[in-house]
């Protein structure tokens, strides 16, 4: 039993200038374990503040989250988190990235290193735990990324646009890894993106959010993900059913732009 | 000889690197386009082309080039330089190098002064009487001054004796153009000569007794132009009926000096007085007496520049920048022959200076001395360590006998009061400064860089500390030195204080800037990964900032340097500092070039240093 559970949740940031915006106005949702949950909504609209206020590290201006029944105070290692630039310590090796919150907790080092040796395999990176992390392509550093947050055994993984700046054909892959991880772990996972595919692909759930003040605007339950799972994701990108919820999708978000521009 | 050959290969070399230079940049024009970076990429050519070419202006204007070529040019050179200065007594009155005639110059300026003498007269609390009496004097005094250039007043002796000079220069003109002139050379004084030291082979610089036969044909020369100079000098305009007019002016000036007590009419009565004494003196002449003198000087000069021949190119084309002067009994370099030391002689001087025997000051520059190991315990070990054991020092029994005991034993050891091996220690000047610097810094950034980085973490830190940083940062640290240097003395204490100070400053600076610079979602990731705060700042936020500190080191390595030597030039006595500012006191450009190419040489190789531990320990830089 843990869910991760939003209870009305707003959040109004102060700007400098004393301007208030309201980032998210009554967030209420649950999340339950093992869900792979996508979240897709215009820039701007309060994903990235959502992520951060379940990961802790901001802090709502009311309202309440809980995972596992237990309030959400501060960051923790039940909540594993993949940013979009990698945020790979670049001094760091592989195997020292990937190992670095074992290290913090002092775990056995034998028991480390084996641990790392199968994280690394998973992702696809044997044999590179010796490589200074600032030696790898984009797309091999969001996997140590990856890694260095599963190693720790997160309850929920939270994911910031984790593959907005690689290119196609590295996402591709990628976001096979990530299905097939989700699979394999059974974790919970949510994941930010703006490509529009990728929420398809990589959602059970899809939260389309509105921006002014940022808001759930609509859900909806896929099966693409599960199809994944077994099939070429290409394939399924090409079925009647999927070019159909991205239109539907597509003309949502392009409307709620249009809006923006028009209150500007 | 060694000098000669390298100069000659140092223009080969620059020739050299041009053309291949040249060469390639005709291959290289395809490879990028203007404003590409990597056009800037190699070149180790240019850098040759460069370095010669350092190396050959340093040759040059040194005159080390033209000693080593024409060894004995500067002795000649002395010899004319002799002359001229014999000849520049006369020279000077007439309009050779000057605008004006002498006696013109002398009649302009005194004719201003009486202007304006009459000028202050009018204005002039005095009574009319006086006033009036005044003025008549100042226009009595200006008559007078312009009666001496009026021919048909003067002595009409005067013309012969200008005339006698000028022939006896026609008749010097002619001797000079003998090439017998001033006959053989006297086995005595040429042995003499011979012994003198070399050029630049003492501080008196240049041999002064002639050594080959235009030498001391200039050199004769010189001696009948200096009689002749001092028989001009004598010449006086004197016998002229202006005198009984002058002594008339002098009985009524000496009547009002009587009037002491009026104080404004001593003070022009006195500027009055200054005037006419230089009237008196008579050096103001009709400009036709002098003419034939001048003439002759003319003439002379061109005699003695072509008797000079090659001497004349070799003193213009290889000794640029400066000239040989003639002193009482000296000749010596002047201009960048002389402030500029000859490469050849720069390294003589460091050859002697690095030699441990010699050193400088009683100090050698690098060196080694025998220290026993318990000196460096007392140092490192504080004594009080002792004090910490329990239980008490010994006391003497009835028999005065003092039993050590632990305590006392450990005592001994932390005060160094024990026997032991000595070890080679490095010593000397340039160990000292290096010692001062690296041990500045050291604290520097022991204290700075945690200081540093609790201000990049801590909003307290920050508000608190920043000012009294920014306070004292500014402040060019040179400012401080005398203070410090009262507190601390002028032992090694001051000196490494002060470049605490200056590492310090720069090193919380570096490391808060590194701090605040570290991105955002690094220190997320570091949370959600478990880490604790200090976790945190020892894992993410240190090595993050590695790059700031490290180029803040770099940075204060070179202010370190800088500001050492300024604070060893103020006191103490050993360091580079401390040579250079010995030898600038005696103007021993030869010790100070050479401190300042040591000086040059260590920073460049602690920068080196600093470089290469940079690329060896982040080498990941920017990369994140
Ligand atoms: N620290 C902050 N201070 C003020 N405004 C903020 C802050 N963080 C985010 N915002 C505002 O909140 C809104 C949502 O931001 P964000 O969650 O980053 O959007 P998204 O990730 O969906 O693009 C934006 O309008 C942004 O300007
Ligand atoms: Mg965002």
């Amino acid at each position: 039993m843990s869910d991760l559970v939003a209870d009305n949740v707003n959040m109004i940031f102060t700007t400098p200038t004393g301007d208030s915006v309201h980032a998210l106005k009554d967030v209420s949702f649950t999340l339950k374990k093992g869900e792979l949950l996508s979240v897709l909504g215009p820039s701007g609209c309060g994903k990235t503040t959502m992520l951060n206020i379940i990961a802790g590290f901001i802090h709502p201006t009311s309202g309440s989250l809980q995972l596992g029944g237990e309030e959400i105070e501060g960051p923790g290692v039940n909540r594993g988190m993949v940013f979009q630039q990698g945020a790979l310590f670049e001094w760091l090796t592989v195997a020292e990235n990937v190992n670095f919150g074992l290290r913090m907790k002092n775990a056995d080092k034998d028991e480390t290193a084996k641990k790392v040796e199968e994280w690394l395999d998973i992702v696809g990176l044997q044999g590179f735990g010796n490589t200074p992390t600032y030696q790898l392509s984009g797309g091999m550093q969001q996997r140590v990324a990856l890694a260095r947050c599963l190693i720790n055994d997160p309850d929920l993984i939270l994911m910031d646009e984790p593959l907005g700046a690689l290119d196609a054909l590295t996402r591709e892959k990628m976001q096979s890894l990530v299905l097939k991880i989700w699979k394999e772990t059974g974790k919970t996972i949510m994941i930010i993106t703006h490509s529009v595919e990728e929420a398809l692909l990589l959602g059970e759930r899809l939260f389309v959010m509105a921006p002014r003040p940022g808001r759930l605007h609509k859900e909806y339950r896929l099966d693409f993900a599960e199809q994944g799972l077994t099939q070429d994701l290409r394939e399924i990108k090409q079925t009647d059913a999927f070019a159909e919820t991205r239109e539907e999708i597509l003309t949502m978000i392009w409307n709620m732009e249009e809006e923006i521009m028009g209150k500007t | 000889m060694i000098i000669g050959s390298l100069f000659i290969i140092l223009i080969a070399t620059l020739i050299w690197s041009i053309i291949y230079g040249r060469k390639l940049i005709r291959t290289e024009r395809n490879d990028a386009v203007f404003g590409n970076p990597s056009r800037a990429e190699g070149g180790w050519h240019w850098i040759i082309a460069g370095v010669s070419s350092i190396l050959l202006v340093w040759f040059f204007f040194s005159w080390d080039a033209a000693r080593a070529y024409f060894p004995k040019a500067a002795n000649e050179l002395c010899q004319v330089a002799k002359l001229t200065s014999a000849t520049n007594p006369i020279r000077t009155t007439f309009p050779f190098e000057d605008r004006l005639l002498q006696g013109t110059e002398l009649l302009e300026r005194d004719y201003g002064q009486l202007d304006s003498l009459q000028a202050s007269v009018s204005v002039s609390d005095l009574s009319d009487a006086d006033k009036a009496e005044l003025t008549a004097l100042v226009e009595e005094l200006r008559d007078t001054l312009a009666s001496q250039a009026d021919s048909s007043q003067l002595d009409p002796a005067l013309p012969a004796k200008f005339d006698a000079i000028a022939d006896d220069i026609n008749a010097l003109s002619a001797k000079l153009e003998q090439t017998d002139y001033p006959g053989p050379a006297d086995s005595y004084i040429m042995e003499k000569a011979l012994a003198q030291p070399k050029w630049g082979e003492t501080r008196t610089e240049i041999p002064t007794i002639p050594l080959t036969d235009r030498g001391r044909k200039f050199e004769a020369a010189a001696a009948e132009m200096a009689e002749i100079s001092k028989a001009y000098r004598g010449i006086k305009n004197e016998g002229g009926a202006w005198e009984s007019r002058l002594n008339s002016i002098s009985g009524k000036l000496e009547a009002l000096k009587v009037r002491e007590s009026e104080e404004e009419l001593q003070i022009l009565v006195k500027q009055l007085n200054k005037v006419f004494k230089r009237i008196d003196n008579g050096k103001v002449f009709p400009p036709e007496f002098t003419n034939k003198v001048e003439a002759a000087l003319e003439n002379f000069d061109d005699v003695q520049k072509s008797e000079q021949g090659s001497l004349r190119l070799i003193d213009i084309f290889a000794m640029p920048g400066g000239e040989i002067r003639a002193g009482n009994n000296a000749c010596s370099e002047q201009g960048s022959g002389r402030w500029l030391p000859k490469p050849s002689d720069t390294l003589k001087t460091f050859a002697r200076l690095a030699n441990p025997n010699e050193g400088y000051k009683g100090t050698p520059l690098l060196w080694y001395k025998m220290k026993p190991l318990s000196e460096m315990v007392d140092f490192v070990v504080p004594d009080m360590v002792a004090d910490l054991i329990p239980g008490a020092y010994p006391r003497h029994d009835t028999n005065g006998n003092i039993e050590l005991n632990f305590k006392s034993k450990v005592l001994n050891i932390a005060s160094g009061n024990f026997s032991s091996p000595s070890i080679p220690v490095p010593m000397g000047h340039v160990w000292d400064s290096i010692v001062r610097v690296l041990v500045g810094l050291f604290f520097g950034i022991l204290l700075g860089v945690p200081l540093g980085l609790f201000m990049g973490l801590s909003r307290f830190a920050k508000g608190f500390f920043d000012p009294l940083i920014e306070m004292y940062r500014p402040i060019p640290p040179l400012a401080w030195a005398p203070l410090i240097l009262t507190i601390f003395g002028i032992g090694d204490d001051g000196k490494i204080f002060l470049l605490f100070m200056v590492a310090f400053a720069i090193m919380v600076i570096s490391a808060r800037t590194g701090a605040t610079g570290t991105q955002l979602s690094k220190i997320h990731a570091a949370h959600s990964l478990g880490a604790s705060k200090r976790q945190i700042t020892r894992q993410v936020i240190l090595p993050n900032s590695l790059p700031e500190i490290l180029t803040g080191i770099r940075i204060a390595i070179g202010v370190c340097w800088g500001t050492l030597v300024a604070a060893e030039m103020l006191a103490g006595t050993t360091g580079i500092g401390f040579v250079e500012n010995v030898a600038r006191k005696q103007s021993d450009y030869e010790i100070i070039w050479m401190t300042i190419l040591l000086l040059g040489l260590l920073g460049l190789l602690f920068d080196l240093g600093m470089r290469w531990v940079i690329a060896k320990t982040i080498p990941w830089r920017g990369k994140g």
